[in-house]
């Protein structure tokens, strides 16, 4: 009881405490408008400023002009040629209904179509393939359908193509126009008289067009290849007229050089140098003289020089590491890069050594490219992977060696890793004579 | 060799005026050579003058040139007074001091009726020995030649004539049906300075240029690759 009271009192207190506090409160915090949560964000008091100018607001549109209301009227439309009346919504603004004729009326157009009077139709357009009725009905069609051939064709009573009956009605349109035109003149300038209908060329332009659509791929294929190879040799015809008439202007041109220069008639190769022989730059640097018919137009060269070009003619197509490869050759060989002692001999003689060197280089690489298609061919014939073939080489090789032993033939060991790119001259060589004789033992077997 | 060939020679149009007739066929080849010696001047160096050089052209054999050169003209470096430097007469060299090494333009003007055009050859000074060579010497001087020929092609008849028999000379075997006039009484000796440089002071650095060597190497070598062509293509 006591703890009662105790608890009592104090409960008792604080609640009627809290009681009061919240009904104090509870004024204070209710604002008008917006709830409790929000109002407290702004920090539980109203803004000082208001946000919103209420005047600022948009007022609905004023409709103080017009008064609009929408009607269900009747109406009528210029295009038809009844008197149907038909009903539609209509705006009518401040009780005055619209005025105008219905607005679609004005898409009603059709296609002049000329008349002709019986007395015209015996004079000028008679035709052997369609009688009047028919002309007269397709006339009359004409205008129906606007000059919707299609349909026109589709609804006549006898089966012409659609072609006859453009070609008929176009061919009377243009014997009216010109007979009835005051001159000739006047209408000439009209389309239907400068560019007559052909209906044969009709004809022929819709066959063509619709073979076209219906190619087939392949055929399509065909078509363009023989159209590029004509293509191509009539520009092989333009080019070789464009030599022929080029060629003789170089004749001409060469005749007269040689007048001046008392030379005889050199053939094709020297008429493309001509102006050298007078001009003032030294013979070593005219780049234009290298081949021997040329070289007499220029008066003085250095033999060096001479060599030089040739040279380089020689290597012309050649890559850069063949070059290299030349040089390195040449230099294992114990000859200078650049004969030291140039007399026609030397010169001569170097000139066919590397030539000898790239033909053998160029052999060698073919050998090469054979043997490895030859191998790749092999392979695709599904022998097992695991095939010896290089050890089996190896075996072969060795009596082989003291043959090629003149050359280093202690480097066959390093030839299979350097089949590629053989840097040593006489690593290269070395190795294809060797690989060809296995395969012949092989092939025996 | 000449010959006194009566048969026509091939049909070219008669010369205009002031065209002389041509051979055809036929080139003249003059070897030369040409170079630079220099020689350290040791003690009397300067800074800017420690080396003494000659630069020349001359006859492969030592012959003398005159009889095609009219003159040479040697083009040196800027830094030298006059730099063009022209010689109108034998021996075509020009000796100088300096210290740097460069590139010498050297351009050869013939006579009029050997040829109108120049010809021109580069070379490239030295005047420090290589690495392996040693110290320099005052004695041993560094040697820079270059054998080269001038071929003259479809030369003048007149200067063919003038020419056939001189020793500076390399005379192709003449094509059949050159018809030459003979050749006339040899030209007298005129008492005027030697051309050729046979007993030139700086003679004995001259190189020899025997063109056998070189053939003989070249011909081993072509052997050796037919060889190893053959092998090849078998």
């Amino acid at each position: 009881m006591d703890a009662k009271d105790i608890l009592g009192i104090p409960k008792s207190f604080p609640a009627s405490q809290e009681k009061k506090a919240r009904p104090q409160k509870e004024p204070q915090r209710k604002p008008d408008g917006i709830s409790r949560e929000v109002y407290a964000l702004t920090g539980g008091m109203a803004p000082l400023m208001p946000t919103i100018e209420v005047s600022h607001l948009k007022r609905k549109a004023v409709v103080d002009k017009e008064k609009i209301t929408w009607q269900w009227l009747p109406f009528t439309n210029s295009a038809r040629r009844d008197n149907l009346q038909l009903y539609h919504w209509v705006r009518v603004v401040n009780g005055v209904p619209p005025t105008g004729d219905y607005q679609f009326a004005k898409y009603n157009k059709s296609v002049d179509i000329v008349k002709y009077t019986d007395e015209e139709y015996e004079k000028y357009l008679t035709d052997p393939m369609w009688t009047k009725e028919e002309t007269d009905q397709l006339f009359d069609m004409c205008e129906r359908f606007d000059l919707r051939f299609i349909v026109i064709a589709d609804r006549f009573p006898s089966p012409r193509a659609v072609e006859e009956l453009k070609n008929r009605y176009y061919s009377v349109s243009r014997a009216l126009l010109i007979t009835r035109a005051p001159s000739a003149a006047d209408v000439a300038g009209h389309p239907l008289v400068k560019e007559p209908y052909s209906m044969t060329h009709e004809m022929e332009r819709k066959r063509a067009l619709s073979a076209v659509l219906s190619r087939t791929k392949q055929q399509e294929l065909r078509d363009s290849e023989i159209l590029s190879e004509a293509k191509r040799i009539m520009e092989s015809r333009k080019a070789s007229k464009g030599v022929e008439s080029a060629d003789l202007l170089d004749d001409h041109n060469d005749i007269e050089m040689t007048e001046k220069v008392t030379h005889t008639d050199s053939p094709s190769p020297s008429s493309n140098i001509q102006p050298t022989s007078t001009a003032a730059p030294s013979a070593p640097l005219t780049e234009s003289a290298t081949t021997p018919a040329s070289l007499r137009m220029l008066r003085v060269y250095l033999r060096t020089h001479v060599l030089d070009q040739m040279v380089q003619a020689a290597i012309s197509n050649a890559g850069p590491r063949t070059i290299k490869r030349v040089e390195q050759t040449l230099s294992d060989l114990g000859v200078h890069i650049k004969p030291k002692v140039p007399t026609k001999a030397v010169c001569a003689e170097h000139l066919e050594l590397r030539k000898e060197i790239l033909t053998l280089f160029n052999l060698q690489k073919q050998l090469q490219n054979k043997e490895i298609e030859a191998s790749a061919t092999r392979e695709t014939f599904a022998e097992p992977p695991g095939t010896p073939k290089r050890p089996y080489r190896g075996d072969t090789d060795r009596p082989f060696v003291p043959e090629a032993a003149g050359f280093g033939g202690e480097r066959m060991g390093k030839r299979d890793h350097k089949r590629k790119v053989p840097g040593r001259f006489i690593d290269a060589q070395s190795s294809p004579p060797q690989s060809k004789r296995p395969r012949k033992l092989k092939a025996s077997d | 060799m000449l010959g006194i060939q009566k048969i026509q020679l091939s049909r070219k149009p008669p010369p205009l005026s002031g065209q002389p007739k041509r051979l055809k066929d036929v080139e003249l080849g003059f070897p030369i050579v040409y170079g630079t010696i220099s020689f350290w001047l040791g003690k009397k160096a300067s800074e800017y003058n420690s080396h003494k050089w000659t630069v020349y052209v001359r006859g492969a054999t030592n012959e003398d040139l005159s009889v095609i050169v009219k003159r040479v003209v040697f083009q040196l470096h800027p830094s030298f007074n006059n730099p063009t430097r022209i010689v109108e007469s034998p021996p075509f060299e020009i000796s100088e001091t300096g210290w740097g090494e460069f590139e010498i333009a050297i351009s050869l003007f013939f006579h009029s009726d050997v040829c109108d055009k120049q010809l021109d050859l580069y070379h490239q000074l030295k005047l420090y020995p290589d690495e392996e060579s040693g110290p320099q010497s005052t004695k041993k001087p560094v040697v820079i030649e270059t054998y080269d020929e001038v071929v003259f092609s479809e030369p003048s008849e007149a200067f063919f004539l003038r020419v056939q028999n001189h020793p500076a000379a390399i005379i192709p075997r003449l094509p059949a049906g050159l018809n030459l006039p003979p050749p006339g009484p040899p030209e007298p000796v005129l008492e005027k300075k030697r051309g050729d440089t046979k007993d030139h002071p700086l003679g004995q650095w001259f190189m020899n240029f025997s063109e056998a060597d070189e053939l003989l190497k070249l011909a081993a070598a072509r052997q050796q690759v037919t060889i190893i062509t053959d092998f090849v293509c078998f």
